[in-house]
Formats: C-alpha cells, structure tokens, sequence
C-alpha cells in the first residue's frame, strides 16, 4: 500500500485527480470490499455524519449504490430528488443547496444536467461535495469503480488496451473513464459512427475508430456504453437496428474477441441493442462485478472526503 | 537529543511468546474454540508467532484472523488525514469462539476499545482476551491484558517502539526512546 495522502474535500472528477490520487481510492476502495461480505454489513465511519442525495435527473442504479454505501458507513441520509422539491417552483441551484447547507450537513452527492454545476458548488460549500454526474462532462464514481474492475479482472491498467464502445459524445462516463485510464497508462480507443465518436476526442490522447470489427480482436477490455434511443430521433444514425449492426456486441462478433478479454456496461443495457442477451450474461461479462465493486469504491471516496483536516490523531 | 534503551532483544521477545503461548493453553484448557485475531499492523506479526507456538504445543490448526481498528478509531474527526485502511481478514463467525486479541503495545487502551467493536461485528464470541507483549501504563479507559509479555512504566513522553524482522529488515527487539530536556 502506498503513502500517499489524500488532501481533497470533494470528488468532482478524474480530470483534476493525479495518478496517485487516483491509486489511492482504488487501493482504499480494497479496503472496504470485504464489508459487505460481513453478516452485519455496517462499520461506524460516518457515524452523526449527514448526507444529502440531491438528484436533478431520474437515476435508480447510481442512487441505490450511494445510498447503500452511505447506509453501510452509518451516515444519516436525506433524498431530495427534483421533483417535488422547491426546484420546480422556480427557486436557484444555488438558494436550494444554500438551504441545505443551513443544516449543517456533512457531505452533498449531486446528479446535475449542467456541466460544472458539481464544481460550482463546491466552492461555496463547506460540507464535501461528491459529483453523481454532471452533464454530459463527468461521473467519477462510475470511472473509478470501472478502473477498479479493469484492475481487479486484469491486475493492472498500465499498457493495457480498452475499447470505450457507443455514444462517446453524450456521455460522461465516457469522459471519466478516458481522464482516469490515460492517466494510469491505459491505451484508449473509442468507437462509434463518426456522428456520435467526433474527432476533437483526439485531443485527450485516445485514437479513434469507425469500426469494431477492426478493433474488437486488439483489445483487453471492450466498455460498450448505453444507446439512449432518443438519439436517433436526431439523425445521429439512422436506425437502431443499423447502429446495433455496426456496434452491437453480438454472439458473432464476441466470437473474435481475445480470450481473456473482459466485456463491461455502465447499465441499464438496452439488449439487443448495443449488447445481445448472450453477451451481457456471457462468461466475458463482468457486469455485476462493476455493481458490487461500485459500492465499494463509493465507501472510500466518502471516507477519504470527510479526511479530519482539524488536528493530530490521538490514538 | 533522546536517550535511546533496547528493552527486549530478538531472545527475549521469542521466549516471552513462547510463555504467553503456554499461559493461553493453561487457561483455555481444551483450546478447541480459541480464535488467534492480531491487530495490524504489528499485532499481525506477533499474533502469527504466537499462533506458531501454539499449535506445536496443541497439535491442532488454530483458526487466525487480522483486523483493521481504521472505521472504529475514535479520533477521525480530530486528524489530520485520513489514516491509510487495510482491509480486514477474519472469514469465522466468532459466535461461540474464544477470541485471543493480540497487539504489540498496550498503551491509552483506546485501540483496544476499536478492535472490541470491530470482533462485535464478527458474531458474539464466548469470551475476548487481550495478549500483548508491552504494557507500558497511562490507560484511559477500563482495559486490562490476559497476557502481558513485559510491563514497562514509562513517562507519557517516551516512545516505545517494537521492530520485528518480517516488516523492519533487521532482529526483533523492542527500544524506548526518551526525549531529554
């Protein structure tokens, strides 16, 4: 284990993270797997701790982990989601959380349509700040438990070669994934048609491809992510079952993949869509694994947020 | 600058083990139920040692676990940084087992309070007993060893440190250090 120290108050993205920052969660993250294998699955650390979960857009996965991580820490937690809270009549981002921190709470998880909004607030804010997803900009928290998997199934992320798969210009656990995996020396090749995969993506140090087949048989990790199907009603592509031809994860075309290959989605899979029923439930699947490993992941960010920053340890 | 006093050397240390050991085998006469849980980090070394001696002495594998007091501590409000966690490793419910808790040096027994809390959440074990090889005084709270190795008063202000050769490269020994005015 490293001796690295963690000195952040919040978590906002992997962009502003280093690669020791970055190692440090996942070797912590370690750490807190095997709660959750215990029969009494609940440790102290946040104990009088108060969480606030304010989700602006629907989310039952991401919401489920956070909660139960925050659960499982003995933290207090309220829910505010945005409908049916004072957002809809009419009242600011920042009066909504300024009334939130009133209650002197501890940490604030945010899932935000506007990019940036996570980082906005955690400047004025005292409590830490965790974003849940901000736009189409970053979900660091899917990242992490991502690389965490990689490193898991792989047992390294260095010169390792993954292929992010779908809609990379919508998608911000695309952009976490991409900061994080670079930084730890991974190669990244994103895939997709040219309307969803554009060429300005080269400039965070990824190449680019417009085709699977040619791509599928290179690769140690294939990360296919969500179609959402109102795409298309943007003429992205033409139709689903064209995209689903092209860049669907199908029983013919895992055939080439390595074969120690891992085969990752963030959920919820659209099967038949990006990914057939045989492959999400195929022995290249590591799908679940990416769940249980988020909850984990989640356990070591808000520790290593709620870092005491008052004094020396007395014990 | 600080006085420096070796207490224990690498012969010391093995035979005060080998007398703990002999001790937890008097007292828990069948050992049948015994559970060996050291505290990391050097708890673990220790408790591994002992488990050695004590199997010799039974001839029967004993069951042995390593805790991590990280999430229990009562101070992660009052510092700094985070403390580094490692992870825990006891895979036996320790319902009805005779737990032997095992540190290096027993000092504000605040350490010991965390780990008590900790085994709580491993099941309800029939009893809990406390091995350690140093007891150097100043409790703060209502905690006594078993098995004690060697007691050492001391001044709050001297510092007492154990080095083992699997984690410091060199001979056990134990050395306390006092800082002269």
């Amino acid at each position: 284990m490293n001796k690295f120290v963690w000195k952040k108050k919040d978590l906002l993205g992997l962009e502003e993270l280093s690669a020791d920052e970055i190692l440090h969660i996942l070797d912590t993250s370690k750490s807190f797997y095997e709660i959750s294998t215990r029969a009494i699955k609940k440790v102290p650390v946040l104990r009088g701790k108060t969480v606030v979960n304010l989700f602006f857009e629907p989310s039952t996965r991401t919401k489920t982990s956070f909660e139960l991580a925050e659960k499982r820490m003995s933290a207090d937690i309220v829910n505010v989601s945005a409908s049916g809270s004072s957002l809809t009549k009419g009242e600011t981002l920042i009066d909504t959380v300024k009334n939130l921190a009133a209650y002197k709470i501890d940490i604030l998880v945010m899932r935000h349509s506007v990019p940036g909004s996570a980082h906005m607030l955690s400047k004025i804010l005292e409590a830490s700040v965790v974003n849940a997803g901000d736009g189409a900009h970053e979900h660091p928290t899917q990242g992490l438990l991502d690389i965490f998997t990689i490193r898991q199934k792989k047992g390294r992320i260095e010169n390792l070669k993954v292929a992010i798969v779908g809609d990379i210009l919508h998608s911000r656990v695309a952009r976490s994934n991409i900061w994080g995996l670079t930084k730890l020396g991974a190669e990244v090749i994103l895939v997709g048609p040219t309307t969803l995969v554009p060429k300005h993506f080269e400039a965070m140090g990824v190449k680019i491809s417009h085709n699977f087949d040619d791509v599928i048989g290179d690769v140690d990790v294939i990360n296919m992510l969500r179609i959402q199907k109102e795409r298309q009603k943007k003429n992205l592509f033409p139709s689903l079952r064209e995209y689903s031809d092209l860049f669907g994860l199908d029983e013919r075309r895992i055939k080439k993949i390595k074969k120690d290959a891992i085969v990752m989605h963030p959920g919820p899979i659209n099967r038949g869509v990006e990914m057939s029923a045989s492959v999400a439930d195929g022995p290249f699947s590591v799908i679940l694994d990416q769940v249980t490993n988020g909850l984990a992941v989640r356990m070591a960010v808000f520790f290593l947020v709620t870092g005491g920053r008052k004094g020396k340890g007395v014990m | 600058m600080a006085t420096v006093i070796k207490i224990m050397d690498k012969e010391d240390i093995s035979r005060v083990i080998t007398r703990m050991a002999h001790e937890i085998v008097e007292k828990n006469k069948k050992a049948e139920d015994i559970v060996i849980v050291g505290i990391r980090t050097r708890g673990v070394q220790l408790a591994e040692r002992l488990l050695g001696k004590l199997s010799a002495i039974t001839k029967r594998e004993i069951p042995f676990g390593i805790l991590d007091i990280t999430f229990y501590r009562d101070d992660l409000d009052r510092i700094d940084e985070q403390p580094v966690v490692h992870s825990t490793e006891i895979n036996d419910d320790l319902t009805d087992k005779v737990v032997i808790l095992v540190d290096d040096v027993l000092y504000s027994g605040r350490t010991v309070r965390a780990a008590l809390n900790a085994l709580m959440d491993f099941g309800r074990p029939k009893k809990i007993e406390l091995a350690v090889l140093i007891d150097r005084g100043h409790r703060e709270l209502p905690i006594k060893a078993d098995y004690v190795g060697k007691n050492v008063p001391t001044a709050k202000d001297e510092k007492i440190t154990l080095y083992l050769k699997e984690t410091d490269k060199m001979d056990d020994n134990v050395i306390l250090e006092r800082v002269n005015e």
